[in-house]
């Protein structure tokens, strides 16, 4: 879910698409945009408090088998969290768990990984690296 | 006896659409996006975001684009915004010692795991004005340089400190007390430090940042030292009712200051540093550090030391450092108060009236002091 969380709608769409065949669900909960109240802890570790909100949609879906997806993905797109939620359910199948994987899930944890490298690699080039002068002699 | 007045309808209406010509510009100009503002006006988002008490970059960069770049204004339409949608709930706090981090620095502390990270920053720049940038449509930028990143985690310096001792530890010795909230309800005094972090997160940055200065100035005593301040993305996850366990929402981006303070001990405890904590949306640090500085002041009582500055009074640094309200007080004055100063003028006129009538009676009394 962390990374169906993140993936933009393009992306979802793309993967719904390589998917074929498309699965029939109906919407349980409709998406519905909201927020939720960012917590945080004071010094870091601390006891909690309210940072403020951020805006998040869900969907709840069920699949022909009874199974229930859910979509929570930050943002206010309903068609995001309504794939995700698919995405979810579909996860849970175990004839529709593997093809989802591929087509969505792998390459899309690879994308969020190689991003994340690439951030990790910028800031690196940013590192300080200190070195002392000699002095006298 | 009181007259309602109605009127300005029209007034009003042309108003809105001269404002709607300005807000536009010159129509030669290109017109920007909102996508423009959040790519290429992120900090002016940050802001908003962060005052606004609503992480939402698409909207906070409508509301700048709403308000001309009235950054308060902008602030206001969120905050406003926010009022009208539902709330599912509060996430789990966040980790940032699992911040994939962009920009980490410390002033305590030259070589620590995980190093120096300068990231984005104005900090090192000349500060002259960057004539290049007047043009545009030119090639973007080249990509940014590679470094080799290291596998090792980046922890917090305070934690350090906090094994050695040397610092007072931040544990949540109640895990299960309920969490104030000054969205929900009216503040109380003495406020509870979750409150009072809450109101300076969404606290003007304006107002925070004179009153850190006035904190190290020596309106509060304490100067203290940058322990760590970091900036990047942490995952937000929250645990719905309907399933009972956490699911990530995705990321937002924080900005978050440590600050070391002077030390405190007792006859119970050996000297330790105290701490002062920031923590906002987007990338903020002026803002995370003036909070801190705040943060600590208002730690006065808790730490047992004389309270005589602004920054020290949490009943004035609460109840001022609102903007949408403090703009909302001030500028209340620019309604109509027709009748109320009807009533000044007349009260002032009789007055006036009162005192000659008063002065006549005098004077014929004075003259005739005069002639003896």
């Amino acid at each position: 879910m962390a990374a169906l969380a993140r993936a933009s709608t393009e992306r979802l769409e793309s993967g719904w698409q390589a998917l074929g065949q498309p699965a029939a669900y109906d919407l349980l909960r409709r998406p519905e945009i909201g927020m939720v109240m960012v917590r945080g802890r004071s010094g870091g570790t601390g006891p909690k408090f309210n940072l403020g909100e951020m805006t998040v949609t869900r969907c709840v879906v069920r699949l022909e088998s009874g199974t229930l997806g859910y979509g929570y993905v930050a943002g206010r797109d309903r068609r995001r969290a309504e794939l995700a939620a698919v995405f979810d359910a579909l996860l849970q199948e175990p004839a529709t768990h593997g093809p989802a994987m591929r087509h969505l899930v792998e390459p899309l944890e690879a994308e969020l990984a190689a991003a994340a490298q690439l951030g990790r690699e910028k800031a690196a080039a940013t590192k300080v690296r200190f070195f002392t002068m000699v002095r006298g002699e | 006896m009181y007259v309602a007045v109605k009127g300005g309808e029209a007034a009003i209406a042309n108003a809105e659409r001269l404002l709607a010509e300005k807000r536009r510009g010159d129509p030669a100009v290109p017109e920007l996006s909102t996508a423009q503002i959040e790519q290429q006006l992120g900090l002016a988002v940050d802001r908003v975001m962060t005052e606004g008490s609503l992480y939402d970059r698409e909207l906070a960069a409508l509301a700048l684009k709403q308000a001309c770049g009235d950054q308060l204004e902008a602030v206001f339409l969120l905050r406003a915004f926010r009022t009208t949608l539902p709330r599912f709930g509060a996430s789990e706090p966040i980790d940032t010692a699992r911040m994939q981090v962009e920009r980490r620095i410390s002033a305590t502390f030259k070589d620590l795991p995980g190093g120096q990270v300068l990231g984005p920053s104005f900090d090192y720049t000349h500060r002259l004005l960057d004539f290049s940038l007047l043009a545009t449509g030119g090639e973007p930028p080249p990509p940014a340089p590679l470094g080799e990143a290291e596998p090792e985690s980046m922890p917090h310096v305070l934690a350090m400190l906090d094994r050695e001792g040397l610092i007072e530890s931040e544990i949540d010795r109640r895990p299960d007390a309920p969490v104030p909230d000054i969205t929900r309800d009216p503040m109380t005094f003495p406020a509870d430090r979750a409150a009072r972090l809450q109101g300076l997160a969404r606290g003007d940055e304006g107002f925070l940042l004179a009153l850190g200065y006035s904190v190290q100035r020596g309106y509060g005593r304490n100067h203290p030292f940058a322990g760590e301040i970091r900036f990047g993305a942490v995952e937000v996850e929250f645990v719905p009712e309907e399933l009972g366990f956490a699911v990530s929402l995705g990321d937002v981006a924080v900005t978050e200051c440590e600050m070391i303070n002077q030390f405190k001990g007792s006859a119970t405890e050996p000297p330790q540093f105290t701490r002062g904590y920031g923590l906002a949306f987007g990338h903020c640090e002026r803002k995370t550090m003036a909070m801190a500085l705040v943060d600590r002041a208002l730690r006065a009582r808790e730490l047992g030391e004389e309270i005589d500055s602004p920054a020290q009074d949490e009943e004035f640094v609460l109840y001022h450092a609102d903007n949408v309200e403090a703009s909302g007080f001030v500028q209340h004055l620019k309604l109509p108060h027709y009748v109320d100063f009807q009533a000044e003028l007349v009260l002032v006129r009789g007055m006036r009236r009162a005192a000659e009538a008063a002065a006549q009676r005098a004077r014929p009394l004075a003259v005739a002091a005069g002639e003896e």
